[in-house]
């Protein structure tokens, strides 16, 4: 019979507008400002600077490479490498002074959140945030984070990710103990390596 | 001849030649009166986008149509020419923003091919996995879509973005974002998957059937959408296939070709699935393809997920930065749930492509709109647009 098909899909149609009140499943609108849908953790919106320690300046992690502002797709990344090198105050480069970077310009307008800057990065300096709630009034310098904005602590990046923070700090400590490892390594085969010249002296002797 | 391809060679033999060159004609009809012509878009709501058609007709019916494409032009492909191999992956998603994951890995497949660089088993699972979600919420909500151009306000459109945002929200705890995920390499995937992520997967593929069959009941027998969809906008089998039309417009005509069958890329030829088929190549028919797609998509998932095996999900070889391969050429192709998705590269030897194309399914699908419109009301063209399923992020790239 004709109408058999609609009346079908309006018994469907009721069913689903009967259900919202009792299904949590057929209910699905987050009334968002006043509820919120937890983030899952890989979520990611706007790159920034991991520091350790407490003071962002001094700790920052990057040691103005450019590769991420090489592979940036959109090419926002703006870095200027500084003159001089500063001292390893984290203790992350196992003493050594580094570059910095004397200005680290991402324009978030531009910035696609591809997370290629996270993947090329070698130091861990640079990760992915994922606050989303960013809307500014002043188009130009708004929009334009210096190095100052982009500095978020390493435990805010413990916060957020947990999962890929621990991994994060387990390959720096592993390339620090390398780093350690190497000079006392070195100091040990300095002084064993001249011992068998002494050793196959004494016996021509 | 393979049992895949019987039926198409069969159809490629009754195909005439080419017209040649077609001259516009003049807006008159034969008895020289003028004819009406009328603007469609390009901000139409029926359009999906910013996508024009000039339409000429005569008393309701449509004699002629234009499509007018390049309102979304991005220049997608030189700006792929002057990246790096790795820099274009996050761009491929904004082709088909619909289904990033599918673009992404027709992308990846292109240079591996030019590389010649292997993918891990379970790399090759997990893309096999979240294609064939991606094609489970492209059809849902190209349906949702399809039913809103046809003036069903609403429901079905909002039932299927119930279901996507499922399985939007599985891509944003894999790969970090909903719609970009960005989420292929060459030489594997970029994240692993949880074995709670699995479960998740396994546990919307068991509810998937329901929603199809709620769906079907709440759409198929409709009277009303019966009258507007059968016998609309048909497509011979022969026009199809001389177009160069793919997916599951070309299969709803009837031609038995599915790139996952015919290639059997990626690890494919593993799981066992049939490809629907359609009889008339009407808008209907075009519908019922999704429909049945998304059931044999809901098979696939079900072994792909049972039988993934564990292990490394990059190559060991696979480099990401400072790419460079050898001088040569490659065409990489999957079956997009638009149809037949493929990238063609060029490498002179140096850090990014010397040529980089997209064969994008959507526009070619799109280039038999006018003889699928002719003799038809204005109100079915938009029908018929509908259900060719574009995007114009991929159409105009």
């Amino acid at each position: 019979m004709l109408g058999i098909g609609i009346i079908q899909g309006l018994v469907e149609t009721a069913r689903n507008f009967f259900g919202s009140y009792t299904s949590k499943q057929r209910l699905t609108t987050v009334q968002f400002p006043d509820e919120r849908l937890i983030q899952p953790e890989a979520a990611r919106v706007f790159p920034f600077l991991v520091y350790d320690t407490d003071d962002w300046e001094k700790g920052l992690r990057c040691v103005a490479c450019k590769i991420c502002e090489v592979e940036c797709p959109p090419q926002c990344i703006s870095i200027t490498k500084s003159a001089d090198k500063k001292p390893d105050y984290s203790g992350i480069y196992s003493g050594k002074p580094q570059f910095y970077p004397e200005k680290f310009d991402i324009d978030v307008s531009v910035c696609m959140s591809c997370q290629i800057c996270v993947e090329v990065c070698p130091f861990e300096a640079i990760k992915m945030d994922n606050a989303f709630e960013l809307s500014t009034d002043d188009r130009f310098g708004g929009l334009m984070w210096d190095k100052q904005r982009l500095a978020m602590p390493n435990s805010h990046y413990q916060a957020i990710h947990p999962t890929d923070a621990a991994e994060s700090d387990a390959a720096l400590a592993e390339k620090k103990a390398k780093a350690e490892a190497k000079p006392a390594a070195a100091a040990a085969a300095a002084p064993a390596k001249p011992a068998p010249e002494k050793a196959g002296a004494a016996t021509e002797r | 001849m393979s049992p895949e391809t019987a039926n198409l060679e069969e159809i490629v033999a009754q195909v005439p030649p080419a017209r040649g060159v077609v001259e516009p004609l003049p807006p008159v009809n034969a008895e020289g009166e003028q004819l009406l012509e009328i603007s469609m878009g390009p901000h139409h709501p029926s359009t999906h986008g910013v996508f024009r058609m000039n339409v000429v007709l005569e008393g309701e019916q449509v004699v002629r149509l234009k499509p007018v494409f390049g309102y979304l032009h991005r220049n997608h492909e030189k700006i792929a020419e002057n990246a790096a191999y790795l820099a274009a992956i996050p761009y491929t998603d904004r082709l088909d923003y619909l289904c990033s994951m599918t673009n992404n890995w027709g992308y990846a497949l292109a240079v591996e091919k030019l590389a010649g660089i292997g993918v891990p088993e379970r790399a090759e699972y997990i893309r096999v996995i979240v294609a064939e979600l991606t094609r489970l919420q492209n059809h849902a909500s190209l349906i949702g879509f399809l039913m809103q151009d046809m003036g069903m306000s609403g429901t079905p459109l909002m039932y299927a973005f119930r279901e996507r945002e499922k399985i939007l929200d599985l891509f944003e705890s894999l790969s970090g974002a909903r719609m970009m995920c960005n989420y292929m390499r060459f030489g594997g995937v970029r994240v692993d998957t949880s074995a709670e992520w699995l479960r998740q997967v396994r546990e919307l593929n068991g509810e998937f059937p329901r929603f199809l069959d709620e769906f079907e009941s709440l759409l198929a027998g409709n009277e009303i959408l019966m009258g507007r969809a059968q016998g609309v906008g048909v497509l011979s089998p022969e026009l199809a296939v001389s177009s160069g039309a793919s997916g599951p417009m070309l299969r709803a005509s009837g031609v038995n070709y599915d790139v996952r069958k015919v290639d059997g890329y990626g690890v494919y030829d593993r799981f066992s699935f049939r490809v629907p088929l359609g009889d008339h190549g009407d808008v209907y028919d075009r519908y019922m393809m999704r429909v049945l797609e998304m059931r044999e998509s809901v098979k696939i998932l079900e072994q792909a997920v049972r039988d993934i095996p564990a292990g490394p999900i990059m190559d060991p070889k696979a480099r990401l930065r400072g790419l460079r391969p050898k001088a040569g050429e490659a065409y990489g192709r999957i079956e997009s749930p638009k149809g037949e998705l493929g990238f063609y590269l060029i490498s002179d030897g140096t850090g990014n492509p010397y040529r980089y194309r997209v064969r994008p399914p959507s526009l070619i699908n799109l280039t038999v709109l006018e003889d699928m419109c002719l003799g038809r009301g204005v109100a079915d063209v938009v029908v018929i647009l509908g259900s060719v399923d574009i995007v114009l992020g991929e159409v105009d790239r």
